[in-house]
């Protein structure tokens, strides 16, 4: 045999047979190792292994943090003040931003020109392709604060300084306001309305469910009452006959608060409900009798060793609250009973668009429903994720 | 079963007495009174305020009396069938409401029947072929009819047909029929008109019962009973539709009970984008009009409309299900 006979056949012989036993005894080793970490590692890194597999969740969490990220700096994001209003500019269609041109990477829009229809007294728009306006990334704007904080007037999309003309890439509304800026600014209302009103149903989720789950009794019987006749309301009517007993007077931040203690009260039934469950459960194990048996303190047993064990089905449940409650702000803003301009939310943005002579006018003002749809389906999905992950046991 | 039945309908007047509590609290929500509002309403269209009948208002109303005597004047007069009268219509509610009550509960009980018709075939197909094409379609569907909010559908449905066909396809009658006297005729154009609300409103459950049948039915599948048949060369279709089918639609029941409320609180969207002459538009306009015994009537019905949903609920599940039936007696 010669050596070069040897070389072509690397996976013949005894040393082949060498080399795979190895390679085997080390996968074993590898998953005893990987058995080890499995049982020795916290819950949370156990449904973040499993939470892990669920590609479309984990991708969804992407989308979502950059929703997060336009909710921090919407003034980045925008490319006009978003209350700016202009009356010779009023429903200027949606202008796509073009990337490349005859000369290659020249980022730009085409420009629009307008007249007033003599008859309804309406601007009408053409796109006017012999017009280009650049575009340039990180652009001067208005001036405002990152954070409240930081003074700055960098914006991620803007013209050029030296051009005349403005980007309106969502179009603008009856009031020649640009609809992009405003989405990045009902962003953060939206968003953050629809986590706040979680917190609180977490809040009152936990403390009535916990009571309830805990106790026994009479006191079960009393709440889980509560929730059936909560549940069996319909929720939109008394929301909106709650909301629309809010004072007119009341500034923006009393109107959010009180909006989002609004959708709360019947939102923490399904939150208490599924404590409840989970303390039913949890109350007979063995772990929480030892608990119990060595003397530690009713607050110590809950908060110590029951809370933390169903601590991820609470995310889970959470995270599939937060669209709902989005969803629910959008309705009543858009029926012009939760939010009011000034204040900008996806439901105020859509109430531009609430009957079919506005549609028909300008299509381009139901665009922002896209950005409640992308949301709510990023949200719904990643809380299914979690929910299957939530049990890593199972 | 009887029993059974007689044990809920006993809870009814309870869930009606809290039901109207929360009615007047609504009420009784915003600042001023009816009389104030009803007051300024009057001077505002320039009519004369006769002094005699404001303080027969006031006495009528309990106005100067602590807020229980208020409520249960309130109640008193509901029981008689008096809802007040609309500030804004200058009606009494009873007929206001009346005139689109039939409406409401047509496009409710339309809706429903859809939801159904349409959520358990696509519930078993998915069962039977899961992780198919079609399964996945639905999935698909299933998520984004629950992100898609009901007045976003029906806005973007709206807006195509009037681009496309040049219809608008708003309210429930044709122009020549909206205030015409009920004929053969009028039927007619109110079924023409009916579906796309329908469809539109009914989207949303049938993607969230089409799951919960799925899900039933695919646990129901696993089954060893299912093995046993097929080993005796029972054919698959009758098999399926005959045993697990028959078990999987049994939670689905129990899913009325809230599906109810769900689908008459929706329709208060559905109905004011596309107006309809139903309950809903009326509900929105009293409450931004501040017209608040309209307002609170409505409501009411909206929670009776719910209760009665769970009502037969309940009773379907009874009737369907020997394990209750056996439970309770």
């Amino acid at each position: 045999m010669t050596a070069g006979h040897e070389s072509k056949s690397p996976l013949s012989g005894p040393d082949a047979d060498r080399l795979a036993v190895e390679e085997l005894s080390g996968a074993l080793i590898g998953l005893a190792k990987d058995a080890e970490a499995i049982y020795v590692a916290p819950n949370w890194k156990l449904v973040w292994w499993r939470f892990k597999k669920h590609r479309l969740a984990v991708f969804s969490g992407f989308i979502l943090i950059f929703i997060i990220i336009i909710a921090l700096f919407p003034d980045f994001f925008s490319t006009q003040d978003p209350q700016e209003s202009s009356a010779t500019g009023s429903f200027i269609p949606v202008q796509g931003v073009h990337f490349f041109d005859e000369d290659g990477f020249v980022p730009f829009v085409y420009g629009v020109e307008g007249q007033r229809n003599p008859v309804s007294r309406r601007m009408e728009w053409q796109i006017d392709e012999t017009k280009k306006i650049p575009v340039q990334f990180f652009a001067a704007g208005y001036s405002y604060k990152l954070l409240g904080l930081i003074p700055t007037d960098i914006h991620l999309l803007g013209v050029a300084e030296d051009s005349a003309g403005a980007i309106h890439l969502l179009g603008t509304d009856r009031l020649g306001r640009d609809q992009w800026s405003r989405l990045m600014h009902g962003t953060r209302v939206s968003l953050s309305i629809g986590l706040v009103a979680v917190i609180f149903s977490i809040f009152f989720g936990i403390l009535l469910g916990g009571i309830s789950g805990y106790y026994g009794g009479v006191i079960d019987l009393v709440i889980q009452r509560l929730i059936e006749i909560l549940q069996s309301l319909p929720p939109i009517p008394i929301w909106m006959a709650l909301t629309a007993a809010l004072p007119r007077d009341w500034s923006v931040e009393q109107t959010y608060f009180a909006i989002t203690i609004i959708l709360s009260l019947i939102g923490w039934t399904t939150l208490g409900r599924e404590v409840r469950g989970r303390f039913l459960a949890l109350r007979e194990e063995d772990f929480v009798v030892a608990a119990q048996l060595a003397g530690c303190s009713q607050m110590r047993v809950i908060f110590r060793h029951m809370v933390p064990a169903f601590t991820s089905h609470i995310i889970a449940t959470s995270t599939l609250a937060v669209p709902v409650m989005i969803i629910n702000e959008t309705f009543l803003s858009f029926l012009g009973l939760g939010l009011r301009p000034p204040a900008i939310s996806w439901g105020v943005l859509l109430q531009e668009a609430q009957n079919l002579q506005s549609i028909a006018l300008a299509p381009w003002l139901l665009l922002p429903g896209l950005a409640v749809i992308i949301t709510v389906l990023a949200l719904n999905i990643l809380g299914d994720g979690l929910r299957d992950a939530a049990d890593p046991y199972s | 079963m009887l029993q059974y039945i007689i044990k809920r309908l006993l809870l009814l007047p309870f869930l009606l007495f809290i039901f109207s509590v929360i009615a007047f609290i609504l009420i009784q929500a915003p600042p001023g009174d009816f009389l104030t509002s009803y007051m300024a309403e009057l001077s505002a269209s320039g009519s004369s305020v006769d002094r005699a009948q404001i303080e027969a208002l006031r006495e009528l109303y309990g106005l100067d009396q602590p807020m229980y005597i208020q409520y249960l004047k309130w109640v008193g007069r509901l029981l008689q069938w008096d809802l007040g009268v609309s500030l804004d219509f200058q009606r009494p509610n009873t007929e206001l409401i009346g005139e689109r009550l039939l409406l409401t509960v047509l496009l409710g009980a339309f809706t429903f029947a859809f939801t159904w018709i349409m959520a358990i075939p696509i519930g078993i197909l998915s069962a039977t072929r899961q992780y198919s094409f079609f399964d996945y379609f639905f999935t698909v569907f299933n998520y984004i009819g629950v992100a898609t909010p009901t007045f976003m559908t029906a806005l973007v449905l709206m807006w195509l047909a009037f681009k496309y066909y040049g219809i608008s396809v708003t309210g429930l009658f044709s122009s020549e029929y909206v205030d015409a006297p009920w004929s053969w005729g009028r039927v007619v154009d109110l079924l023409k008109h009916m579906w796309l609300p329908m469809v539109i409103l009914g989207m949303d459950g049938t993607a969230r019962l089409a799951r919960v049948m799925r899900a039933n039915l695919l646990d129901e599948l696993k089954k060893p009973y299912m093995e046993m048949a097929r080993a005796k060369g029972m054919s698959e279709f009758k098999l399926v539709m005959k045993y697990p089918v028959r078990l999987a639609i049994n939670p689905l029941v129990s899913t009325i009970g809230w599906y109810f409320p769900l689908l008459f609180s929706g329709s208060v969207i559905v109905a004011t984008v596309m107006n309809l002459p139903t309950i809903g538009p009326m509900l929105l306009r009293s409450l931004i009009s501040q017209d608040m015994f309209l307002a609170g009537s409505i409501i009411l019905i909206y929670m009776f409309l719910a209760i009665i949903g769970t009502l037969i609920s309940d009773i379907l599940l009874v009737w369907l299900d020997p394990r209750i039936r056996m439970e309770e007696s």
